[in-house]
């Protein structure tokens, strides 16, 4: 990468946070900010332990448990395993003076919701944690990837990390997105098209006026699953929807530095003639409302489809990948989506966990019951999302169409807390994984909208939205 | 950090593509807070049946493979979370090299954090190794010469340099890193003038 001529956002950001080159010729780049998690971090702090070795910038680092904790009764923690990583998530950070919302904190919630929630999360910003989807933060134009554990490690002790750069994809999806078609879709639809390797040693720039045209939320939800495209960090230039929405959040600048950071931040997009390693360019039209069939994410079809035929797989590896995710989900090729039938709705998460989203299913839901044969599950993003929610009268027309109204964390999404699938049970799920076993051993996960998993809360079938009155 | 130079011996075969980090190790063992143990977890929905009991058929619970230190698996083998307890039980069940057509970004990157060897090669040169695995033919894999030798198969592979350096020294990244302290001073100094509200510190 040249540091004269025209830049992309990524490239940007890069040289603004390189340290230096070491020896070994890779770069040093420095983090702005960290975000710690109970599951990802025990052992970094267990190793700065044993090396003797202090945390360079508490302060750059904010932590909270999300992944292991109860969504009901959560004052106890019944899992003694569970119990024990959050405590000594508690413990770690008090002893390094790193700032922790603990359980009964409003603040507490998924790490990646409440990080733009707070204001954390800027533009322009590098921005890690152990965890792939720390890709969310790219929404506002931070390079933003997840890490491995061994790499919380060395961020704690030096406020950098060592990398390379990542080559440089551009996706552009222009158009008015199609009614009943929004971001969940849009993303589902690009790993379809790109597979999820697609993006693998890549940053994937999102462009265009289909994704300029989201909310915050909306642009979350597409950069949170870049990881599932391959890509460790996804990017969207900031503009004044991202300068709106930091505006007066706990954590943003003050009215002191107010206008500098928003004069820096416009700085920011990439220059008109960058280069791109790749590029792809998507017409919205082209989009229906998207769901999963099988066991990976690429695994996508228009709701309007049909489970497909293994014998109509290209290569061998792909009839034997269609082949054993059909086993496992329990699938004949050929059943139309809107035949399946499910056991579970699952709405939250990372991917679609906030407030934006709650309000979408209580305005489908309003006035009318979930299927008798479901249970449904709403899992706001964190205990601000579910406050606003319960101020906004959301929570009583969820809970009046029968949906079970829970306390913040990642929950379902993975089933590291008691809320799992049982073997065979069937999901609509507004999650980012269908891996087999990922909701718990034998769960079936089908991905999609929250407003396609609200729409089939109450038919009970996997729906189309737009044929829902 | 543990080092690896070159490593002899038979390598199991595993021809699935997508093998995700859910898979290496599910959610529930991801509750300790200790790197090591957790080996007898590895592909724990493959290995064990609903009851707990070894699924007799799994390559990893057949002999020789249940002692295998090599893995031949299909393409984007570790895609999924960030989990680095994914190769700890890889590591921990005695996995200490793992070939593929592809790696997800951020499993490659943990492999060499815990002395494991990813080897990349074509999906041509997969399918002669898949089949040595199959039939228990002894591999021999060379760091040094970049070399995965099989029966008649001898493969080259790439690596970087840096990588490759890591590995057969088995350096301590941290260490290094701490070594350009002046340097990340230097940066902060200079940021805290330029963008001011990135040290209105938390």
């Amino acid at each position: 990468m040249s540091n004269q001529g025209p830049k992309t956002l990524f490239d940007k950001i890069w040289s603004e946070h390189l340290v230096g080159q070491r020896e070994d010729g890779t770069s040093l780049l420095y983090i702005d900010r960290h975000l710690v998690h109970e599951v990802t971090s025990p052992q970094a702090f267990e190793g700065l332990k044993i090396s003797n070795r202090p945390v360079h910038r508490p302060e750059a680092t904010i932590a909270v448990a999300d992944h292991n904790v109860p969504t009901i009764n959560r004052q106890n923690i019944e899992d003694p395993q569970s119990k024990i990583q959050v405590e000594t998530l508690a413990k770690n950070t008090k002893e390094h003076g790193i700032q922790y919302f603990d359980l009964m904190d409003q603040r507490q919630g998924i790490v990646h919701i409440i990080g733009p929630e707070q204001g954390i999360t800027q533009p322009g910003m590098t921005i890690v944690c152990g965890d792939s989807h720390t890709s969310t933060h790219g929404a506002f134009g931070a390079l933003a990837f997840g890490i491995g554990t061994s790499e919380v490690e060395h961020v704690l002790a030096t406020q950098t990390i060592v990398q390379n750069p990542a080559k440089n994809m551009r996706i552009s999806v222009n158009g008015d997105l199609p009614f009943g078609v929004n971001s969940k879709d849009l993303i589902l639809y690009i790993i379809g098209k790109i597979g999820t390797a697609g993006g693998t040693g890549h940053v994937i720039e999102y462009a265009g006026s289909s994704i300029m045209g989201l909310s915050m939320e909306g642009r979350m939800t597409i950069c949170n699953m870049s990881i599932e495209a391959g890509a460790r960090a996804g990017l969207i230039s900031p503009d004044q929807t991202t300068f709106n929405y930091i505006q007066g959040r706990p954590y943003a600048p003050g009215a002191d530095h107010w206008d500098q950071a928003v004069e820096y931040w416009s700085s920011l997009p990439s220059d008109n003639d960058a280069n791109y390693d790749h590029e792809i360019v998507i017409d919205s039209s082209e989009i229906d409302p998207m769901v999963t069939w099988g066991t990976s994410p690429e695994d996508v079809v228009s709701v309007k489809g049909l489970v497909p035929n293994p014998s109509s797989a290209q290569t061998e590896n792909k009839k034997k990948s269609i082949e054993r995710s059909l086993e496992y989900m329990g699938l004949k090729p050929g059943t139309k989506i809107t035949d399946i039938k499910l056991d579970k709705i699952f709405i939250g998460s990372c991917t679609n966990g906030r407030i934006e989203d709650l309000r979408k299913v209580a305005s489908i839901v309003k006035d009318k019951k979930i299927a008798s044969h479901v249970q449904a599950m709403i899992v706001p993003g964190s205990g601000l999302v579910k406050k606003q929610a319960e101020e906004e009268g959301i929570d009583i027309i969820l809970k009046d169409a029968g949906f079970e109204w829970r306390e913040a964390g990642c929950s379902m999404c993975l089933g590291m807390n008691p809320d799992q699938l049982k073997p065979g049970e069937r999901c609509a799920s507004t999650s980012n994984r269908n891996f087999e076993g990922r909701q718990g051993r034998g769960g079936r996960t089908h991905l999609m909208s929250p407003e396609l998993a609200a729409a089939s809360a109450i038919t009970g079938n996997i729906s189309d939205i737009r044929d829902f009155t | 950090m543990d080092k690896f130079n070159s490593l002899k011996g038979i390598a199991a075969p595993l021809p699935i593509v997508n093998i995700d980090t859910d898979m290496i190790i599910p959610k529930q063992f991801l509750k300790t807070i200790k790197r090591t143990g957790l080996g007898v977890s590895l592909f724990y929905e493959m290995r064990y049946d609903n009851d707990g009991n070894l699924i007799k058929d799994f390559v990893l619970n057949t002999s020789p493979f249940d002692q295998s230190k090599i893995l031949v698996a299909g393409d984007n083998f570790g895609c999924g979370s960030s989990r680095e307890h994914a190769p700890w039980s890889l590591k921990d069940f005695g996995i200490k090299c793992v070939i593929s057509t592809s790696f997800a970004d951020i499993f490659y990157n943990n492999c060499f954090q815990n002395g494991i060897l990813p080897i990349v090669v074509s999906p041509d040169q997969l399918d002669q190794l898949m089949m040595a695995a199959t039939n228990q033919i002894e591999f021999s894999i060379d760091l040094p010469e970049q070399t995965v030798k099989a029966g008649n198969h001898s493969i080259n592979f790439e690596i970087e340099e840096f990588r490759k350096d890591r590995l057969l020294q088995g350096l301590d990244d941290i260490g290094i890193t701490l070594g350009y302290q002046d340097k990340i001073s230097a940066y902060e100094e200079d940021k805290k003038n330029k963008k001011p509200w990135l040290f209105k510190d938390n």
